[in-house]
């Protein structure tokens, strides 16, 4: 009980930006239907070891809730060309990776969108989240950053899932 | 005289493909790399050479990435992935331990990465090639 009050506390905290949500997702957490990653919360789904061990070998492991479950259908369903590499897998994994990847699919408002190429970094919210206004282009040209989809040069805890705005440290 | 010369040569073939399958089959367990690259050689069927795996490793083969690319020329320390940016730890045992220690992970990497570097799979020979190459590597 008192963690969970520890939580919501860190929780509103956190959540600083949209009073709507905060008070949104504070009620989804006391009734404990939050299933879902969501960029601004201390919510967090587990990742399936298999997923985090095959998929984070590129990259990194992107939680499962930054794209709709179309999406990620495509993508599983297309390995042998994946963003220009060959990133095909055994069909047990990839039937494991998916099923996993449907259970925990984002189905909130903001990711119901399928974006095009079924990019994370292609999403409104990413590309509004990432507007010239808050990222200066030239960030995105250097070297320590090569591209939108290295999530964690900025977000210093992005492989723990968390994409928390007090985390970020955009490198030189 | 000649007729026994190949027909040694034949049980020799035989045995060495025995042994490549063997190693196939055992793909779930753990191995050194001396192992898989005596199961890649007895595939291949001539000695590995180190010098012609480098040569394989640093060029390109019809398209934009050479392994290097990603892994960088030199096994021994960390390369970075072409397009993602991720670090990407040594290839060569010596500098890194786990990697060349479950055939069928070898083997995954092998199959993905020839094929988006050289666009087919690589042959027996090859693989021998740059894994006796970046065997060469002592700490």
């Amino acid at each position: 009980m008192k963690k969970q009050a520890q939580a919501l506390i860190r929780y509103a905290q956190i959540a600083t930006k949209n009073i709507a949500m905060v008070a949104t997702n504070v009620i989804l957490l006391i009734t404990g239907t939050v299933a879902h990653a969501d960029s601004d919360s201390g919510v967090r789904v587990p990742l399936l070891p298999k997923y985090a061990q095959e998929c984070s070998a590129c990259h990194l492991a992107y939680p499962a809730g930054f794209l709709p479950a179309g999406s990620w259908q495509r993508v599983m369903g297309g390995l042998n060309k994946h963003y220009g590499t060959d990133a095909s897998l055994d069909d047990a994994s990839v039937k494991e990776i998916s099923n996993w990847l449907k259970a925990n699919a984002g189905t909130y408002k903001r990711v119901r969108e399928e974006p095009a190429n079924d990019r994370i970094t292609q999403s409104t919210w990413f590309l509004r989240k990432h507007r010239e206004g808050e990222v200066p282009a030239n960030v995105w040209k250097r070297a320590s950053v090569g591209s939108p989809a290295n999530c964690a040069a900025c977000h210093t805890n992005a492989a723990q899932g968390n994409f928390n705005e007090n985390d970020i440290r955009i490198p030189k | 005289m000649h007729i026994l010369t190949s027909g040694f040569r034949a049980i020799a073939g035989i045995c060495a493909a025995t042994l490549g399958g063997a190693l196939l089959a055992a793909s779930a367990y753990a191995a050194t790399p001396s192992e898989l690259l005596a199961g890649y050689v007895a595939q291949s069927g001539q000695a590995a050479q180190p010098a012609r795996g480098q040569e394989f490793f640093t060029t390109k083969h019809g398209k934009d990435w050479s392994c290097a690319s990603c892994h960088s020329a030199a096994p021994t320390v960390d390369g970075k992935h072409a397009s993602t940016g991720k670090v990407i730890s040594p290839l060569a045992p010596a500098f890194n331990a786990e990697r060349f220690t479950e055939l069928a992970k070898s083997e995954k990497w092998f199959r993905r990465n020839c094929n988006d570097v050289a666009g087919r799979e690589c042959s027996a020979t090859e693989k021998a090639d740059v894994l006796a190459w970046l065997l060469t590597f002592k700490r």
